[in-house]
């Protein structure tokens, strides 16, 4: 995890259109295959300062080495594949601008990028997810209803609509769950993303499958873990208030009421 | 590091690979202890350390008459009692809560919480014990 292996990169074939400076970008490298363990890489690359990181990352696996591993898709905040830890935070690579990174005048930039943590790497910066999917998937994040299909839609008033909005937002990024230090340590705690997912239908008026999410949250590795740090509402790249969710879910326990 | 099939399946969404949910209401009993207990707590503790390390010349005035003194009154007999208990279930149920964190193995876990409980259970009777059955007229040496 410390040693640094600075065999120096050749980053020249980058393009540097006018207005760029040069900035110091550390990688935390891991490739299955060769490696142990992850270790840290750098990479002195041009950068206008409206690039994202997103761009500086893609600039580097085009022009200097094509193993360079990380997921994006929609690179516009919108998909969720992008979650990394940038200078230490949990940010999605295409929402954070160079600008907002740089070293004070004079001083040399550096931008260090890493996997997320508590799920595997499982090469560079992409993390085996599917530990994330399943605690989302053990909240039944889905619309719970019994009796009769209604022939027109299931009506909702603009209130009812409000108390749940917030959490209508979430892109699954699992920013937050992988910033949660309970979760780092204890990999079967349901996490942030999964009690947000299910504060979304467990306070959805339409929704009657609310008892079944609280049952399931009420349990050992459910809401009460949750020790009220805050790490995941500042990783929300959606502006979630995540903890106040939470928070929200654990009320309803307690007073049996939603 | 291979994936594995089940990793990438998505066709059974809804079977349970965590055990059902227990139904208890234990999680949330202590946790609404723990946050009762931290505010009385607040009180006989803060009130404790002021009277034994500030107060009328601190622990320099502390001796066994001094226990003894406070120990004929039902007042702080109950006060030490209840800060006893409260501090012994607060601060063994938040370690509780720290061994779920951070035991990797489930036989570490069980074996931590024994240790755990029979230092609780031995503080706690010895402790009682020793409030209601004080005896000031030992000789002290
Ligand atoms: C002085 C007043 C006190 C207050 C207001 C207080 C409050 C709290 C609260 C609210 C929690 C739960 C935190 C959470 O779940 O997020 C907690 C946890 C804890 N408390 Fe206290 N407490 C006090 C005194 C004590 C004492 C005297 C001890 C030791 C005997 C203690 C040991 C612990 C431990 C070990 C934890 C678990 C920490 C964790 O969950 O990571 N506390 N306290
Ligand atoms: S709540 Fe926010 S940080 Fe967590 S998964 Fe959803 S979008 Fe990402
Ligand atoms: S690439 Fe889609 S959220 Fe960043």
């Amino acid at each position: 995890m410390t040693a640094v292996a600075d065999t120096a990169h050749d980053t020249s074939q980058i393009p540097a259109p006018e207005g760029s400076v040069t900035v110091t970008v550390k990688i935390l490298r891991f490739n299955p295959e060769v490696d142990d363990e992850p270790h840290w890489e750098s990479y002195d690359v041009p950068a206008l300062p409206t690039d994202r990181v997103l761009n500086l990352l893609f600039n580097i696996k085009n022009y200097v080495d094509g193993t360079l591993s990380f997921r994006r898709s929609c690179a516009h905040g919108i998909c969720g594949s992008d979650a990394m830890q940038i200078n230490g935070i949990n940010r999605l690579a295409c929402k954070v601008l160079v600008k907002d990174l740089l070293a004070k005048k004079g001083k040399q930039t550096t931008i260090t990028v890493a996997p997320i943590k508590g799920l595997p790497t499982m090469k560079d910066l992409y993390v085996d997810m599917e530990p994330f999917f399943e605690a989302y998937r053990a909240v039944k994040p889905y619309l719970i209803a019994y009796g009769n299909e209604p022939t027109r839609e299931r009506i909702q008033s603009q209130a009812d609509r409000e108390r749940f909005d917030d959490t209508t937002k979430c892109i699954l990024c699992a920013a937050c769950t992988s910033s949660c230090p309970v979760y780092w340590a204890d990999g079967s705690y349901f996490g942030p993303a999964a009690i947000v997912n299910a504060h979304r239908f467990i306070f959805d008026s339409r929704d009657e499958g609310s008892e079944e999410r609280l049952d399931i949250l009420n349990d050992a590795e459910g809401v009460w873990r949750c020790r009220t740090t805050f790490n995941c509402t500042d990783a929300c790249p959606r502006g979630i208030q995540v903890t106040k969710a939470i928070q929200e879910v654990k009320r309803a326990l307690l007073f049996k009421r939603v | 590091m291979t994936v594995t099939p089940e990793a990438l399946s998505l066709d059974k969404p809804r079977s349970p690979r965590r055990p059902a949910a227990r139904r208890s209401n234990f999680e949330l009993y202590s946790w609404v202890f723990m946050r009762i207990s931290g505010l009385l707590l607040v009180v006989l503790v803060l009130g404790h350390l002021f009277i034994m390390n500030i107060l009328d010349g601190g622990v320099h005035r502390i001796n066994f008459a001094f226990v003894a003194g406070r120990w004929s009154s039902p007042f702080w007999q109950t006060w030490d009692l209840l800060m006893l208990w409260l501090a012994q279930l607060h601060g063994g149920n938040g370690l509780r809560v720290i061994i779920d964190d951070y035991a990797r193995r489930d036989s570490t876990r069980f074996w931590l919480k024994m240790l755990l409980y029979v230092a609780m259970a031995v503080i706690l009777v010895l402790g009682t014990l020793v409030i209601f059955t004080f005896d000031p007229d030992i000789p002290a040496s």
